[in-house]
């Protein structure tokens, strides 16, 4: 049972956010991985999710969307089912990652953290993500993909949208 | 999953386990693993001190300071309690060894915050992963809770009546927060912004406690010196650069992938043997050493050991091991742009010289990589990019100004080419023009 009588969170999440408080000697450094579990599965930093986290570990809500504003995987804004992050740093740029981001952008048509229609992708470019010797690569949400050439774009998106669909029928069932 | 390479050159210590499914504990024993941890609790801490002094082991984040010696300087007594902090937040374009240590050998960290803090007589570790690495968090998490059910961590590990507890704790996104003290204020939940030094963080640092900061490789390299004996490490290497690294070979080489070489290896060897020379058939234009912070070389100036001394020497940096090769086909405006595109995007704003003159660099390389430059823009960059050296509070201005200054230094030439309304004389068919993000 959470300590937080009402809680935007599953049950499994509030759990583990009340373990979460207690395991360091000061509360608060259960911040930054607070707000990225939260966003994992709420989508992004709503306003609920602001409220509740600074609740939880006594900060006022400026404070945590003070914090939440440096780091880069943070959002305030919803981004597709599965947000594409192509590295375009030194050494995947070296290996072609700009074509590789072009050819995503073309297959789902959109810009810059732009999101499909149906809310299955969103496409950004991302630093360094640390997989320079097997460039160029990306990351689709925590999954990496390296060694990429632009042929194997049609390849991966259609992997993803069977998962969606294989996901969804199963939801239904 | 990351492709494993190997060369016969390589002297494999810290990547011994790697593909040996070592991530499992019984694997990880069965490997020698442990030994190293029991063998350091029957010994005194200044033993062990002087074990990783004497070894020559020195950081290997980047800035090459001796990892005992930082060690010696955590005072023996302290009111506040002491911490180990093991920096796993790897951001430095073209570093990706630390991906390879947490992926296939996660117990290696774990023991190495062990002897470290029975070194310094610290409790308590922390093992600070970047965001992106949530697979690896995974990973080491479990070899963590594996860990405390066998007893080696906990509050009497290997029944010695000594206590250890290790954290792990991720990050959210932040190239900054790979320099110590931001990594500090990140763990406390705060912003990533740097601390003024002194106090170092071996007197006041995490939650106001002594705290060694090491790198995750420099960690998971422990448990091998206190195994094989501070000499025959130390001997691996060159004179004050004991034993081998991880240098992650990336770009325009034929075969890039982490390979672990001696302290010291040539590095004109490490592109034409090791990483099969250039790619396509194409020539060398530059290599960037150590990561994208530090000083480009020229063709001519590669012919050089890879140790913290010796690229020194070049002028340059041995860093975090990336070893970037760019061919004679690739606009060094271009990558010069790219690279302080990375800074500009990172830098937390502190430091006026480091928020400012990021800003202004990008604005200007990207101006005149586009056609638009003045003669006198060469000038002003380097200008520009010199007044931001030292003052900083934290290395990310340096780490900008750097590259900057060696890629106009050394590659005048192409700069006065893009010069007169002309575009990028490196602008290929088909491939889109790099444009300010």
């Amino acid at each position: 049972m959470s300590t937080e009588t009402i809680s935007i969170f599953s049950p499994e999440l509030a759990t583990r956010f009340d373990a979460l408080v207690t395991k360091y000697p000061v509360k608060r450094s259960a911040l930054v991985p607070m707000l990225l579990y939260a966003q994992d599965e709420i989508g992004y930093l709503s306003d609920a999710v602001i409220t509740e986290i600074a609740h939880r570990l006594g900060l006022t809500e400026l404070d945590v969307r003070n914090v939440a504003s440096y780091y880069s995987m943070l959002r305030f804004k919803p981004a597709g089912r599965y947000n594409i992050q192509v590295c375009t740093n030194i050494c995947c740029m070296l290996r072609g990652a700009y074509d590789l981001y072009e050819r995503f952008r073309e297959e789902l048509n959109i810009g810059p953290h732009g999101a499909t229609a149906d809310g299955l992708f969103s496409l950004e470019e991302v630093e360094c993500i640390g997989a320079c010797s097997w460039a160029p690569a990306i990351q689709v949400n925590y999954d990496f993909h390296d060694e990429l050439t632009p042929d194997l774009v049609p390849g991966i998106l259609a992997d993803y949208r069977g998962r969606a669909q294989a996901e969804g029928s199963k939801n239904h069932a | 999953m990351p492709r494993l390479v190997s060369h016969p050159d390589e002297v494999k210590i810290v990547s011994r386990r790697f593909g040996q499914g070592a991530a499992n504990i019984d694997r990880y024993i069965e490997l020698g693993g442990y030994e190293s941890v029991k063998k350091c609790l029957a010994q005194t801490s200044d033993w062990i001190v002087n074990e990783i002094k004497s070894s020559n082991l020195r950081g290997r984040g980047g800035a090459g300071f001796s990892t005992g010696m930082k060690w010696s300087f955590v005072p023996k007594q302290s009111a506040k309690p002491k911490y180990i902090l093991v920096n796993g937040d790897e951001s430095e374009p073209g570093t990706c060894k630390d991906h390879l240590i947490f992926l296939h050998d996660p117990h290696a960290v774990i023991e190495g915050t062990i002897i470290a803090g029975l070194a310094v007589g610290a409790k308590s570790g922390f093992i600070y992963l970047r965001g992106e690495y949530r697979y690896l968090l995974e990973i080491l998490e479990r070899a963590v809770a594996d860990a405390y059910a066998r007893g080696f961590l906990g509050k009497n590990i290997f029944g010695s009546g000594t206590e250890f507890e290790i954290i792990t704790q991720t990050g959210a996104g932040a190239y900054e927060v790979g320099e110590e003290s931001a990594l500090m204020e990140s763990l406390e939940g705060k912003r990533g912004i740097p601390r003024i030094k002194p106090p170092f963080p071996a007197v006041v640092g995490l939650y106001g406690g002594p705290t060694v900061i090491n790198n995750a490789e420099t960690v998971a390299t422990v448990p091998h010196v206190i195994a094989m004996g501070a000499a025959a490490y130390a001997e691996l290497g060159t004179p004050r650069n004991g034993g081998t690294r991880l240098f992650c070979l990336s770009g325009h080489v034929q075969f890039p992938g982490v390979y672990e070489l001696p302290m010291g290896y040539n590095l004109k060897k490490m592109i034409y043997e090791v990483g099969g020379g250039v790619a396509n058939g194409n020539q060398l234009k530059a290599v960037v050493p150590g990561g994208s912070s530090t000083p480009v070389l020229r063709p001519e100036e590669i012919d050089i050991g890879m140790d913290f001394d010796q690229v020194g020497k070049a002028g340059s940096m041995l860093g975090s091991g990336g070893v970037v090769v760019i061919d004679d086909h690739t606009c060094v405006v271009e990558f010069a742009l790219r690279t302080i595109g990375f800074y500009q995007h990172e830098s937390c704003g502190w430091c006026i010289p480091c928020r400012e003159g990021t800003d202004w660099l990008k604005k200007s390389l990207a101006r005149f990589h586009a056609g638009f430059g003045k003669a006198t823009d060469i000038d002003n960059i380097q200008y520009l990019a010199e007044n931001m050296l030292g003052r900083t509070f934290c290395p990310l201005g340096d780490a900008a100004a750097m590259p900057t200054i060696a890629f106009v230094k050394k590659f005048r030439k192409e700069f006065e080419d893009h010069l007169n309304g002309e575009p990028c004389p490196f602008a290929r068919e088909g491939v889109p023009h790099l444009t300010v993000v």
